[in-house]
């Protein structure tokens, strides 16, 4: 699967209380979380924002809180992806659960510019930088946590593997 | 090789049997309690109902709390709290957890004696690494996992790595437990146990009372922890018999355990300290940072709401004789209702209301910027909390100080950041 957006840069520790404060935690609604996603660090982010569009954080990205409404927000905004140096356990966990496809490779976040096009091979783990013209191979997913990405999240991953019927 | 305490726990709750896991080692493990709080348990409830199971794997483990906007501070988290109420309702849950007779859910579940040593917990809230002063590996975890182990009894796990911490010399007044975390997260920084483990011990750890044990673990997750543990000891052991609602079994690091890293503190050196704004890592001893006023003070929390913090306070305005300063909001939050009674039998609701604090009901409240002490633009904020986040308690342009009751009485009291010797 191919992803191509435009990166929106941030630097390190971007915290779950930046990505969504928890004045908004009073709903579930990933539009509703989608309106605030960022606001306390980059107030252009939620009205700005395209469909398709990737961030690219530091080392440490979605620290702090284990709200899962953090990657809701992220993914509700439209954001293809993310890509940073390192992640959060936690917020690691969460994306994946939610099928936010999500990309640790320290110099392609590095290089990365605001305004940049990434384009993103998801089954190969590359990113191109058009900017550049530069290739970089993300570190690859453990085949659990692969098979989880390609069931589209934990929930029908785990309704296939407890045998409960996908259509019923 | 012998084996760390995340490594021997986890064996010990694999559901493939093998005897031995290693750091690394990416393993599905059967959960003894699962927790969800009222912000996290209505998506993971969302996602339990998705999977289809139907019942929860085990009705006496299914623990949901609500801690976070409870009281219910307005309509959209009633609705969220009703979720939680109903969903225990439904499934029949063993153990409730109503306003009036809970707390937050990391003070109530230790005094409760419903998670135990040798436990593997898993939570959705990123401080149910606090359980680990109990010798439990406990891990916080996002709502759609926290659905999964609610359906299944289980999670999946990847082995972390461990850091050892040793604590020795003889500790300094109005030096804390607080402290001891907060100079080991200044000097790690807030990424520096990413994806690990972080046992504490030493002479230091072992003279630390329950309360202050749990203020340690609770604060792992600030330097991206997993877990933490405390050994289990005769403290541990004191504090469990009085309230364990099953049988347990301790576990204990090998000697030739396998640690990444090793650091050591001396106690002896370390005065109380201070997590400046805007992350918990940006910690400097209290002597060199500038003595600002401030304008709210919180003293409650996970953190520090128990009752030995409570009697940090309480002693010294009793000591002093002093008030707290008239510009100052000072809000007293117990950690849970049990500890709300404590304060009350002791005078202590009467001794603060008079020094001139809030004293209320249990709840985060304030620590997440929910209610009962949100911060507005430029104000500043002494908190017993464990995050100062920018716009963790309110405005993006308010600033956080973390710190330990004894400072935080002092800077209430002073109407500025304050060492408790200056009373
Ligand atoms: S007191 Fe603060 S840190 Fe603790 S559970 Fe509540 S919101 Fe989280």
């Amino acid at each position: 699967m191919k992803l191509e957006g435009k990166v929106w840069k941030y630097g390190d520790n971007i915290d779950t209380d930046v990505i969504i404060p928890a004045r908004y935690l009073v709903t579930t609604d990933p539009q509703t979380l989608a309106a605030h996603c960022m606001e306390d660090i980059d107030q252009a982010f939620a009205s700005q924002v395209q469909p398709g569009d990737i961030i690219v954080g530091g080392r440490n990205f979605g620290c702090g809180s284990s709200r899962e409404h953090a990657p809701i927000s992220i993914k509700g905004a439209g954001v293809s992806c993310i890509i940073a140096e390192s992640f959060a356990r936690i917020f690691f966990r969460n994306a994946i659960n939610i099928g936010l496809p999500i990309l640790e490779s320290p110099e392609a976040a590095r290089d990365a510019q605001k305004g940049d096009t990434l384009t993103v091979d998801l089954v190969a783990g590359t990113i191109t930088n058009q900017r550049t013209g530069k290739t970089y191979q993300a570190s690859p997913y453990p085949p659990f946590v692969l098979g989880i990405i390609n069931a589209g999240g934990l929930v029908p991953y785990t309704r296939r593997e407890l045998g409960i019927d996908i259509t019923g | 090789m012998g084996k760390t305490l995340a490594e021997k726990i986890i064996a010990a709750h694999n559901v493939d049997g093998a005897a031995e896991v290693s750091a690394g080692d990416l393993v599905t493990v059967n959960v003894d309690v699962v927790m969800a709080n009222d912000v996290t348990a209505p998506i993971a409830i969302e996602s339990f109902n998705a999977i289809g199971v139907g019942e929860v794997f085990d009705r006496n483990r299914v623990m949901l709390v609500p801690s976070h906007f409870a009281p219910n501070k307005d309509i959209k988290s009633a609705e969220q709290t009703r979720t939680l109420t109903r969903f225990a309702e439904l499934q029949v849950l063993e153990h409730r957890f109503q306003v009036g007779r809970a707390g937050i859910e990391h003070v109530v579940l230790p005094e409760r004696g419903l998670v135990l040593p040798g436990d593997l917990v898993v939570g959705g809230d990123s401080h149910t690494c606090t359980y680990g002063a109990l010798g439990a590996f406990a891990t916080g975890m996002g709502s759609t996992d926290i659905g999964f182990a609610m359906a299944t009894g289980k999670t999946w796990l990847k082995v972390p790595e461990t850091m050892k911490f040793v604590y020795y010399g003889e500790r300094q007044p109005w030096v804390y437990s607080k402290d001891m975390i907060l100079r080991t997260i200044g000097e790690i920084t807030v990424d520096g146990a990413l994806y690990r483990s972080m046992e504490f011990t030493g002479p230091g750890v072992a003279a630390l009372n329950m309360s202050e044990r749990f203020t340690m673990t609770n604060m792992v997750i600030e330097a991206g922890g997993k877990c933490g543990f405390i050994p289990f000891d005769e403290v541990t052991r004191e504090y469990v018999e009085a309230r364990a609602t099953r049988p347990y079994t301790p576990f204990f690091a090998d000697d030739d355990a396998r640690y990444v890293s090793v650091h050591e503190f001396d106690l002896s050196e370390m005065e109380p300290q201070v997590a400046c704004p805007y992350s918990p890592d940006n910690v400097h001893p209290i002597s060199q940072i500038r003595p600002e006023k401030v304008d709210q003070v919180f003293i409650g929390s996970c953190t520090n709401g128990r009752f030995e913090d409570m009697a940090i306070v309480a002693d010294i305005l009793q000591r002093t004789g002093r008030e707290f300063h008239p510009d100052v909001r000072v809000m007293i939050i117990p950690g849970s209702q049990a500890v709300y009674l404590d304060m009350l039998r002791q005078g202590w609701l009467e001794l603060f209301t008079l020094a001139g604090a809030a004293v209320s009901t249990s709840t985060c409240g304030p620590c997440l910027g929910g209610h009962m002490g949100v911060l507005a633009a430029d104000e500043v904020c002494v908190s017993t909390s464990n995050r100062n986040f920018r716009g963790r308690m309110g405005h993006r342009d308010a600033r956080v100080f973390l710190a330990n009751p004894a400072v935080a009485a002092a800077s209430a009291i002073m109407g500025r950041l304050a060492h408790p010797d200056e009373l």
